[in-house]
């Protein structure tokens, strides 16, 4: 299988089985179609008055020399690869508090209570859900925990407890716990801000650009507009983290499908690493992305990629989440294939200690897998989650960024068809145009050709 | 080659017989909590 397409100029061929990506001319873009079997006499006909004879059978040559290295129209081999061993779980969403002191409209968590009752985690849970954790992650000694919410920093003391907590469990089991908090920053103060980045290997605060952008969805428990209170502290924490390490993290929606300006908004006001996605919500929301929208966020993806591009070759480096991607020293064939670990190594906890495949899946009783107060946990869907892959999915076995995307996110799924094996297909189209920027990004910039 | 530059070879083949080591990122997590780009992470080994 592979892929064409044009993007900022330049023409690009992903050879999707191997993982191979060439940068074609017009003439080879033409070309293309007619393989993988080109027929010589047939192309020479159709193709002869745009092109000259030599100049084809130039081409075809190269192409066809490509194909037998393969690296062109390469098979996929039978076989799928999957990872190692027994199950683990190796990282853990810990809620630290169902309850949030901010009431943004797009809120995913119901504003912080996933529908249940708003509460926070206490001490003697949090323990038993990082006991849990070194106890179901087998030899693995990297294990990443991020506090989520709700708004966890409502919860800061636990927390802060539950990390030394950690630190205490780490030598006597032989593990490294990473902690990272994923924050509104509203409650943000000098103490915290000196805790996070001490402890914290990384750290997500959700800011969505332009302040009216911001403002319109991200109010406070009175109404009003949470940026000028929020951005200031954003600031303070990353610039004393150097601005490494840290995501901003914004949603666009409906209403800001423009979300390129919110993007080097960030930028201007010195981030360094920014992440804006989709928003993920019910179609009969006024503010939900529907099909119609999809030319004008691909209009912004590509006028982001333009001046993503001309930042970075002048020196105003920034990394956009989504435009990154690693082409050499990228995942293996397992992990592509597997993607999301959500219920087979990941899990999230909520303030009752119950585990949910993910943080997205909080709140759905169907999805309950146990609770870490009395060590119950359903082997058999982890089984379910841990079999899911590429090619469990029709849709994906059939796309050509299967193994970038590695099938999408599980809760997406879920939420738009009720089948994790069923991909949310406005999510796939826009992942799609990211890929494509990200590599035409990476094609621009290793080649110099600008 | 005249008309094609090759960006990457690919490594994709990378692992298929031994399986993964599952040491890499679990889920979407630490970035950005709503979808799982694998090809933007990283191999651990
Ligand atoms: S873009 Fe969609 S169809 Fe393609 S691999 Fe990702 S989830 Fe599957
Ligand atoms: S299922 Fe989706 S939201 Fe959940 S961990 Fe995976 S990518 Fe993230």
């Amino acid at each position: 299988m592979i892929h064409r397409f044009k993007a900022n100029g330049i023409k690009i061929v992903v050879d999707v089985n191997s993982g191979a990506v060439h940068v074609i001319d017009d003439l080879v873009w033409d070309l293309l179609p007619y393989g993988p079997d080109f027929d010589h006499d047939k192309i020479q006909i159709d193709l002869s008055g745009k092109y000259g004879k030599e100049q084809i059978t130039e081409a075809l040559s190269e192409l066809e020399s490509l194909a037998r290295e393969g690296i062109l129209f390469s098979k996929w081999e039978d076989e799928i690869p999957m990872m190692k061993g027994e199950p683990v779980i190796k990282a853990m969403c810990l809620h630290a508090a169902h309850d949030c002191n901010l009431r943004c409209s797009y809120c995913f968590a119901s504003t912080g209570d996933f529908n249940g009752a708003r509460g926070l985690l206490d001490f003697e849970t949090g323990k038993k859900a990082l006991d849990f954790l070194v106890a179901n992650s087998g030899k693995r000694k990297n294990l990443e925990v991020d506090f989520f919410g709700g708004e966890p920093l409502l919860n800061f003391e636990t927390v802060k407890r539950l990390v030394y907590y950690g630190r205490e469990l780490e030598p006597k089991h032989n593990k490294k716990f990473k902690f990272t908090v994923t924050t509104n920053g509203l409650n943000l103060n000098d103490e915290m801000i000196d805790f996070i980045n001490k402890e914290f290997v990384n750290v997500v605060i959700s800011l969505d650009g332009r302040p009216e952008v911001h403002d319109r969805m991200r109010k406070t428990v009175n109404g009003s507009g949470s940026y000028g209170i929020i951005e200031p502290k954003t600031k303070d924490l990353t610039d004393k983290r150097k601005q490494q390490n840290y995501y901003v993290r914004g949603t666009f929606t409906r209403h800001n499908l423009d979300f390129d300006k919110d993007v080097l908004y960030l930028a201007d006001l010195g981030y360094k690493q920014i992440s804006i996605e989709p928003v993920v919500a019910p179609e009969n929301m006024d503010y939900a992305i529907k099909e119609v929208d999809l030319e004008e966020v691909y209009a912004s993806y590509d006028r982001l990629m333009k001046a993503y591009i001309q930042r970075r070759k002048e020196g105003q480096d920034f990394n956009f989440f989504h435009f990154s991607i690693d082409l050499s020293q990228g995942p293996c064939a397992a992990k592509r294939v597997t993607g999301c670990g959500a219920g087979n190594e990941y899990i999230a906890v909520t303030p009752s200690g119950d585990i949910y495949p993910c943080h997205q899946f909080v709140g759905e009783d169907s999805q309950l897998m146990g609770n870490v107060l009395d060590g119950t946990f359903d082997r058999e869907k982890q089984l379910v989650f841990r079999k899911t892959n590429v090619f469990t999915k029709d849709k994906c076995s059939s796309c050509w960024a299967k193994f970038y995307c590695s099938g999408g996110c599980h809760a997406n799924a879920y939420h738009y068809s009720g089948d994790i094996n069923l991909p949310y297909e406005l999510g796939c189209e826009m992942e799609k145009k990211r890929l494509e920027c990200a590599l035409a990004i990476k094609a621009i910039e290793q080649l110099e050709i600008y | 080659m005249k008309h094609i530059k090759t960006l990457h070879k690919g490594n994709l083949k990378k692992g298929i017989k031994e399986g993964g080591c599952g040491e890499c990122q679990a889920s979407c997590q630490s970035a950005c909590k709503t979808s799982c780009t694998v090809a933007n992470q990283s191999c651990e080994k």
